[in-house]
C-alpha cells in the first residue's frame, strides 16, 4: 500500500484495517501526532486529511490511501507556521502532548474560516487539553483573527 | 539562610564523568559552565508541563549573573548524584521535627520506597508538592548558583590580584570595577572549578534581581508546537516490540485463566504473558497487541471485592462517621465539649473518587539485556526512585539498571512514588522477553480504570454561630484512607474547634492528585464556611474577612480577587457569585466565580477570576498558566468528575464516560498575582482546591441550592426543585 504523508510517497504493509495513528507513529516515525484515548474522543492524533482535520486514531489506513495526509510535521517543515507562532507567542503549551492534535484542527479550522466566533471556536475545536490551556488557546486564536479578540 | 549541603570536590568530577560534554565542567551542585560561556543547569525534576525548568534556570542566572541567552537546562540523570534532597531538605527546615508521618503525601511515597531510612532520603528525585522553586530552587539552585559565581569571582580575582569586594558578575562576565576590565565565565571556569563551593553564599537581595520575577518566554514550549518534544511513549529502540495490558477489572483480583486460542488467528503477536493480576500480549505492532488484548478470553477472581460498589463505600463511611467514638486529633479551646447542649448546624459533604487522566496514557520502554542489565525509557515524576524501583521490581542491583527519565504528557500525581504500576508490568514483560526492548502502553481504558484514585471521602461539620453570627464552635470530622490531614485545619479565628479523621479501608488503591488532600478539605471548608455566613445573613466575603483579622496575607489576597472580580457591584441579572479561599504549598489562593443556571437546570460558568499569594512568582507568566490550568482541572472535577464503582471494579472506560471541560466549557479566567514578602510558595497545584467551592457557593447565590456533593452534575439545579 502507497500511504502520502506530508508530501511524500510511503510504502507501508499493514492490515487494511490497521489505525492510521498507528501507521503515523510506528512505521513512519512520526511520533508527533498522539494517542490519547483511541475513540475519537480527545483529538490529540488529529492529523489533516485533504486538507480536513481527522482524528487518525479510529481512522482505518485503507480509507485515506489516495489521500494527502499532513502531519504536524508537515506543517512546520517550512519554519513555524501562524498558528505555531501564535501559540508560542500566547506561551499556550504545558505538557504539550495534545497541542500536536489541537494545532492541526485549529489550522483546519482558520483555513475554512479566519474569523471565527467563541461559539464556533468552542464547537469545533473540542480537543482535549488536561493542562487547561483553554483559555491561551482563545486569546492566540483571537490573535490570529485579526487581534479584536474572537468575535462574540 | 542555610543553603543544601554542596558537594565535595570529588563528587564534583564524579559528576562530570556523568553529565559534562567536552569543553563543559561542573563548578557546583547542578551548575555547569562551558569554555563558550554557556551556563547549564541540570534540573533534578521531571518535566510534565510546569515550567520549571525555566523558572529554576531563570533562578539559577539570576545568582550567577548570566545572560539569559547562554543558559540552557537539562534534565539530570537519574544518579544518586543528583538527587533533590533539597527538596525533603526545605520541609524539614520548613517543618521542624518532620517525623515520617509529618512528611507531606507526595513524599510519603519515596520515603517508604526507600525503605524508611531517613539516609536514603536524598535518593530521591520527586517532582510534586509545588516543590521545585519553592524548594529545589530556594534551597537548591540558586544557592549552587550563587557559590558558582562566588568561585568565578575567586578565579578572576586571583588571576587579576585584586579583592573579591572589587568584583561582581553581569551578562555573563566578571567585572573589575575599578578598571573595568572583565573577564567571560567561559575563559574563567576551568580556574574557577579549583576553588571549592560555600554552602553559604551571599545571595543577590530580591531588589536587585532583574531576571527572577521576568515572564521569560518558556523555554520548551518551542519544541511543543512542532511535534518534536519525545515523551515516554515516543521513544524507538531498534528491535522494539509492543505490548497490551488487560488488569483484573475487579481490584486485587487474580489471574485464573486464559484462553490463547482466542486470539489463534491475530497477525504478529510474539507473547502472552500471564501475571498474578493481569495478562500481558506483546506483539510486532501496538495495534495488534491491544486488539489481542482486548479480544483475548480471560477469567479474573473477584478477591472477595465483588460486592464493592459506590454506594456501599458511601455506607461505610457514613456509618463510620455515625459510630459516635470519634477521636478527635486535633482540638483549638474547648473543642467539642463545646457543642454540648446546644443546636449545632450540622452539614455533610462528599466528593468522589477521580482519575488523573493525564493526556499521556502511562506506559514504559523496558529492555532487559544478556548481560543481566535493565535499560527503561518512561516519564516518571521521580527518575531516580523510579530507577531504584524497577532495580527492585527486576531482583537486581541498582547499579545495572539505566532509566532514561523523558517528559511526560501531564501527570498530576499519576507518576509520582507508589503509582508505579505501569512501570512493574513493564519490567516485567521485559524479564519475560530478555534480549527484546518491549514498550507497554496502557490504554486508556486501563489507564482510567487501574489508576491510583484521588480518595472518595466524607466529611461532616458541626458549628454553632455566636450572637453576632460568628462561628463559636468548629467541629469536623471526616473520613480518611490514610492519617488525618493537615488540610483540614482553618485559618479562620474560631475560639472552639476540633478535627477528628475516621480511617475507613477500601479495596480501591488510592494516590495523590493534584493538590491532594486540599483537593476535597478545601471544598468542605470552604462550602461550611459559606453555609454559616447565610445562616448569619452575612456576606460571604465580609464573613469571610472578619475572621482573618489576625491574617493580613489572607486578607488582602481575598480583597483583591474580591476588587477585581466587581464583588461589590451585582452580577448580572439571572447570575450568582461565590467566593472561596484555599492556602496550600504555601499559596494562597481567592476565586470569585460567576454562574448561571438557566431554568431547565444548566449550568454555565461565566467567570472565574482569581488572585493568588505565592509571596514572589519567578515566572508571573508561568506562575499564572500554572493557575489558569488547575483552575480547569479543577472545573472538571466540579462539574463532571466521578470514578465509581460496581461489582468492585471502576465502570468508566474513556474520555466518552469520563468527562474533562473542553474549550467550549471553558469560563473566562483571569489571575492576578498579590506578592508578597512571604516565603515562596508552590505554583503547580494551590489554584485548584478553590474552584469547586466557588462554584457551588456561586451557584447557591443563584439559586439558593447548596451542592454538597461533587461532582455538581449529579443533582438537579432546578430553581425551586
Amino acid at each position: 500500500m502507497q500511504l502520502n504523508v506530508n508530501g511524500h510517497s510511503h510504502q507501508i504493509d499493514v492490515e487494511p484495517d490497521a489505525p492510521l495513528l498507528w501507521v503515523i507513529r510506528d512505521e513512519l516515525n512520526l511520533t508527533g501526532t498522539k494517542f490519547g484515548c483511541g475513540v475519537g474522543a480527545c483529538g490529540a492524533c488529529t492529523v489533516h486529511v485533504n486538507g480536513k482535520p481527522m482524528r487518525s486514531c479510529v481512522l482505518p489506513v485503507s480509507a485515506v490511501l489516495d489521500a494527502q495526509i499532513t502531519t504536524i510535521e508537515g506543517i512546520g517543515a517550512e519554519g513555524l507556521s501562524a498558528v505555531q507562532a501564535a501559540w508560542i507567542l500566547h506561551q499556550v503549551p504545558q505538557c504539550g502532548y495534545c497541542q500536536s492534535g489541537v494545532i492541526m484542527a485549529v489550522s483546519a479550522l482558520l483555513a475554512a474560516n479566519p474569523t471565527p466566533t467563541e461559539d464556533e471556536l468552542g464547537t469545533i475545536i473540542t480537543n482535549i487539553c488536561r493542562c487547561g490551556t483553554y483559555p491561551r488557546m482563545r486569546a492566540a486564536v483571537s490573535s490570529l483573527a485579526g487581534g479584536a479578540g474572537v468575535r462574540k | 539562610m542555610v543553603g543544601y549541603a554542596l558537594w565535595p570536590s570529588g563528587r564534583l568530577r564524579r559528576a562530570d564523568r556523568l553529565a559534562a560534554k567536552t569543553g563543559e565542567r561542573f563548578l557546583a551542585y547542578w551548575i555547569k559552565i562551558s569554555d563558550d560561556d554557556t551556563v547549564t543547569v541540570v534540573i533534578p525534576h521531571c518535566d510534565m508541563g510546569t515550567g520549571i525548568f525555566t523558572a529554576l534556570l531563570q533562578m539559577a542566572a539570576e545568582e550567577l549573573g548570566a545572560d539569559w541567552g547562554k543558559t540552557r537546562a537539562e534534565p539530570a540523570p537519574p544518579d544518586p548524584l543528583f538527587a533533590n534532597g533539597a527538596l525533603v531538605e526545605g520541609f524539614a527546615l520548613s517543618h521542624e521535627g518532620m517525623r515520617r508521618d509529618s512528611l507531606p503525601a507526595f513524599l510519603q511515597g519515596s520515603v517508604l520506597a526507600a525503605g524508611n531510612r531517613l539516609a536514603q532520603f536524598m535518593d530521591i528525585q520527586v517532582t510534586g508538592g509545588s516543590s521545585a522553586v519553592s524548594n529545589t530552587g530556594v534551597y537548591g539552585v540558586r544557592i549552587a548558583a550563587a557559590a558558582a559565581r562566588d568561585m568565578l569571582i575567586a578565579a578572576a580575582a586571583d588571576s587579576f590580584k585584586a579583592p573579591l569586594s572589587a568584583f561582581h558578575t553581569e551578562s555573563s562576565r566578571v567585572i573589575h570595577r575599578p578598571s573595568g576590565r572583565s573577564f567571560r565565565f567561559g575563559e574563567l571556569a576551568a580556574a574557577a572549578s579549583r576553588y571549592s563551593p560555600s554552602s553559604h553564599p551571599t545571595l543577590r537581595p530580591r531588589s536587585e534581581y532583574t531576571l527572577v520575577g521576568k515572564a521569560v518566554p518558556r523555554i520548551d514550549i518551542p519544541a511543543k508546537v512542532n511535534g518534536s518534544t519525545l515523551y515516554g511513549i515516543d521513544i524507538q529502540v531498534p528491535g522494539m516490540q509492543y505490548a497490551a495490558i488487560k488488569i483484573s477489572p475487579i481490584f486485587g483480583g487474580s489471574l485464573i485463566s486464559v484462553n490463547e486460542a482466542s486470539i489463534a488467528g491475530n497477525p504478529g503477536i510474539k507473547k502472552v504473558i500471564r501475571l498474578d493480576d493481569a495478562v500481558i500480549v506483546v506483539a510486532d505492532r501496538f495495534w495488534r497487541a491491544q486488539r489481542a488484548a482486548d479480544t483475548l478470553e480471560t477469567v479474573f477472581g473477584d478477591a472477595g471485592n465483588a460486592a464493592v460498589s459506590s454506594g456501599y463505600i458511601r455506607e461505610r463511611h457514613l456509618e463510620a462517621l455515625n459510630r459516635g467514638s470519634i477521636k478527635h486529633e486535633f482540638s483549638l479551646g474547648k473543642g467539642a465539649k463545646a457543642l454540648q447542649n446546644q443546636t449545632a448546624i450540622e452539614c455533610v459533604y462528599q466528593v468522589p473518587y477521580l482519575a488523573h487522566a493525564a493526556m499521556e496514557p502511562v506506559n514504559a520502554t523496558a529492555l532487559y539485556k544478556a548481560d543481566g542489565t535493565l535499560e527503561i525509557w518512561a516519564g516518571s515524576q521521580d527518575g531516580l526512585g523510579a530507577r531504584a524501583f524497577c532495580a527492585k521490581a527486576a531482583g537486581i542491583h541498582l547499579d545495572k539498571v539505566t532509566f532514561h527519565l523523558l517528559p511526560s504528557g501531564g501527570a498530576f500525581g499519576r507518576r509520582l512514588p507508589g503509582l508505579w504500576n505501569f512501570l512493574t508490568y513493564a519490567v516485567k514483560t521485559a524479564m519475560a522477553l530478555p534480549g527484546i526492548p518491549v514498550k507497554l502502553i496502557f490504554t486508556r481504558e486501563q489507564d482510567l480504570r487501574h489508576d491510583y484514585y484521588r480518595p472518595n471521602v466524607t466529611s461532616r461539620f458541626k458549628a454553632t454561630l455566636n450572637p453576632d453570627g460568628s462561628p463559636a464552635v468548629w467541629v469536623n470530622e471526616y473520613t480518611t484512607d490514610d492519617d488525618a490531614n493537615d488540610a483540614a485545619h482553618i485559618v479562620y479565628e474560631v475560639p472552639d474547634q476540633a478535627y477528628g479523621a475516621v480511617k475507613v479501608v477500601t479495596p480501591v488503591p488510592v494516590g495523590p492528585w493534584r493538590s491532594v488532600e486540599s483537593s476535597w478539605h478545601g471544598f468542605f471548608i470552604e462550602s461550611f464556611i459559606d453555609e454559616l455566613a447565610h445562616q448569619a445573613r452575612r456576606d460571604p466575603l465580609e464573613y469571610r474577612r472578619a475572621l482573618l483579622t489576625r491574617k493580613p496575607r489572607h486578607l488582602a489576597t481575598l480583597e483583591l480577587a474580591a476588587e477585581k472580580a466587581g464583588w461589590g457591584a451585582p452580577p448580572v441579572p439571572g447570575r450568582g457569585r461565590g467566593i472561596a479561599m484555599v492556602e496550600c504549598f504555601g499559596t494562597i489562593v481567592v476565586h470569585v466565580a460567576e454562574v448561571e443556571v438557566s431554568d431547565d437546570g444548566g449550568l454555565k460558568v461565566h467567570r472565574i477570576v482569581c488572585a493568588a499569594d505565592c509571596g514572589m512568582a519567578v515566572n508571573p507568566d508561568g506562575f499564572k498558566a500554572q493557575i489558569e490550568g488547575a483552575i480547569v482541572f479543577g472545573l472538571s472535577a466540579a462539574l463532571y468528575g466521578e470514578i465509581t464503582l460496581a461489582h468492585g471494579a471502576v465502570e468508566q472506560q474513556n474520555f466518552p464516560d469520563y468527562p474533562v471541560v473542553r474549550l467550549a466549557d471553558c469560563p473566562a479566567i483571569e489571575v492576578h498575582i498579590k506578592e508578597s514578602d512571604a516565603p515562596l510558595g508552590g505554583g503547580g497545584e494551590p489554584g485548584t482546591p478553590p474552584v469547586a467551592p466557588a462554584v457551588t457557593n456561586a451557584i447557591f447565590a443563584a439559586t439558593g441550592i447548596r451542592v454538597r456533593e461533587l461532582p455538581i452534575g449529579k443533582q438537579a439545579l432546578k430553581k425551586g426543585a
